[in-house]
């Protein structure tokens, strides 16, 4: 796989000429929901007119689909916004042209990015990299499996629960989900928003720290962005404390999966790192957390696409009522439906204090797990997933089956923290399998330092 | 476990403003019920005495100047994504 550093040395044209000419030769992966063609050439020119200079000039990168994007619809994967012209560009995307990279397509994901598989998008599943009768992961599977197959040397998602680092996992690709507030998610199609976060997949780490420091800062657009730059390169840290996740290492997980874990945990032994087993327990209960908490601000952000001002809407209503209703229901996945119809139970009075309230405070619990552990842990490690890619169809009639491959994912997306999935090696089958590296809030660059040094070179 | 009724899921997709094609119903219903049995586990967790946790980062009041922005983007910008519009308004059924 290509690195950034690949691209120097050619021109714009030639780089986003070649990256649009092997994405059309990998249509079968359904990575792609739509190429930014014109705009990407036009912008590769200026970039070699000498008129965007930058850390990234010339080169190409793929975002999600529910980032809002110039040259092509931004659609979210969803029927409801299939002809949504972008008024705006998001401010991740505004940073990355500003340095001169280029986009050149949006990338296919779950509609609204609820889910795990990029089964859930209305436009079909993307295929994995590296098995095409199994699921790219998700819900950013499309520029994960475009990242895997070389297309570009980076592309951009949205990290909820797992939705970078699941798929990363999945095509052995590095995903990062970073701190929360890290990123500007102005023009980003809003999920849940105390946990959606804006990250990257990248062939290696030095490079998603490149990409990560270019979006990271504070926006005015975005008022929950972090004010202080924590973001710059660091060096690896030598003889770090690294806690190995004792919940995550149980029958539940895969057993190839959890040989590849420990493999990396001796290799950092090796590197003069001390790892050892340590508990969290309360990880037990943090989906049932998550799966209140996020459909409950799901139900509340995704209130405001009704067919009115732009969006999907149903043809021959008599009604206002019937207007909502019915393009609502056309316009949505049933995955959509159901997270807004647990959001509204979970909300609805009489429940509230049970389910959201209850939910909050649990997350306190949680986050002071980790704030103990962190005052002796440098980084804590486990599997990103459970197991390796699963078959597409295999979990699509058992909602909670495919809610529980996010269970590594979402306790360090309810707390706020940091995450990485790095490649850990492929099972005997070849499919890639991904450790998950967590670190305490805006201790972004040190984990990226410390895969960096883990990577082979 | 909590079991969610046709009821329910006709009352709720009115609280989410959906109108349900009946053949999605009942499969709503089996998926609802399975969703709710399973995040009911939360009850067993003890939190007396927590408090919520809201959001993670402790920003609190960020203020702005109160002025007058469009973005970067027009009134015509905007009004071209509305499906139906007339006369530099947005276009809907009849309310009343």
């Amino acid at each position: 796989m290509t690195k950034i550093s690949d691209y120097r040395g050619h021109t714009a044209r030639e780089n986003v000429e070649r990256a649009l000419e092997k994405a059309k030769s990998v249509e079968e992966y359904n990575a792609l929901l739509s190429l930014t063609e014109v705009r990407a050439l036009e912008r590769a020119d200026m970039v070699d007119r000498g008129e965007i200079t930058g850390r990234l000039a010339g080169v190409p990168f793929v975002v999600k689909d529910n980032f809002l994007a110039f040259g092509a619809p931004t659609t979210a994967a969803s029927k409801m916004l299939a002809n949504f012209n972008a008024p705006l560009q998001a401010t991740a995307v505004e940073k990355l042209e500003a340095e001169g990279a280029i986009c050149i397509g949006k990338a296919n994901l779950d509609a609204f990015a609820h889910g795990g598989s990029t089964e859930n998008s209305a436009y079909g599943p993307t295929k994995n990299a590296y098995d095409t009768a199994r699921v790219a992961g998700g819900s950013s599977g499309g520029s994960a499996v475009i990242t895997a197959l070389d297309v570009v040397p980076f592309a951009l998602g949205t990290d909820t629960g797992g939705s970078i680092r699941q798929p990363a996992s999945f095509n052995g690709v590095v995903g990062v989900k970073p701190t929360y507030g890290s990123v500007s998610r102005y023009g980003v199609v809003a999920m849940a928003s105390s946990t959606d976060t804006i990250g990257c997949f990248a062939t290696t780490a030095a490079d998603a720290q490149l990409v990560m420091e270019v979006m990271a800062g504070r926006d005015d657009k975005d008022m929950t962005t972090l004010h202080e730059d924590f973001y710059g390169a660091e060096q690896v840290k030598p003889g770090q404390k690294i806690g190995l996740i004792k919940q995550f290492m149980g029958e539940g997980t895969d057993q190839e999966v959890r040989e590849k874990i420990l493999a990396y945990a001796e290799k950092l032994r090796a590197a003069g790192h001390a790892v050892e087993e340590v508990d969290l327990p309360i990880v037990k209960h943090t989906l049932a957390m998550y799966y209140i908490i996020v459909p409950a601000e799901i139900s509340s952000n995704l209130a405001r696409y009704d067919g009115i001002r732009y969006g999907y809407r149903a043809e021959g209503v008599r009604t206002l009522t019937e207007l909502y209703g019915r393009s609502r229901d056309e316009g949505f996945v049933t995955e959509n439906k159901r997270r807004i119809m647990i959001g509204s139970y979970v909300l609805s009075s009489g429940f509230f204090d049970a389910y959201y309230q209850q939910a909050q405070k649990a997350r306190t619990l949680l986050i002071r797990e980790y704030d103990e552990l962190f005052e002796t842990y440098d980084a804590l490690i486990g599997p990103t997933a459970p197991t390796p890619a699963f078959g597409i169809g295999e979990n699509t009639n058992d909602p909670i089956k495919m809610y529980l491959a996010d269970i590594m994912t979402v306790p360090p997306s309810l707390a706020g923290l940091p995450a990485i999935s790095v490649p850990a090696g492929v099972s005997q089958s070849g499919l890639p399998i991904g450790v998950q590296i967590i670190g305490p809030m805006k201790s972004d660059a040190r984990l990226l330092a410390l895969a960096d040094s883990q990577e082979e070179k | 476990m909590t079991n969610i009724t046709r009821d329910d899921v006709l009352h709720l997709a009115q609280l989410s403003s959906l109108q349900l094609a009946d053949d999605e119903i009942d499969a709503l219903k089996d998926d609802l019920s399975n969703i709710v049995g399973y995040i009911e586990q939360l009850s067993e967790l003890d939190t007396e005495g927590v408090g919520p946790t809201y959001q993670v980062t402790g920003l609190q009041n960020v203020w702005r100047e109160d002025t007058v922005d469009d973005g970067g983007v027009g009134r015509e910008t905007l009004l071209a994504l509305a499906p139906d519009q007339h006369d530099f308004q947005v276009k809907v059924p009849k309310v009343l």
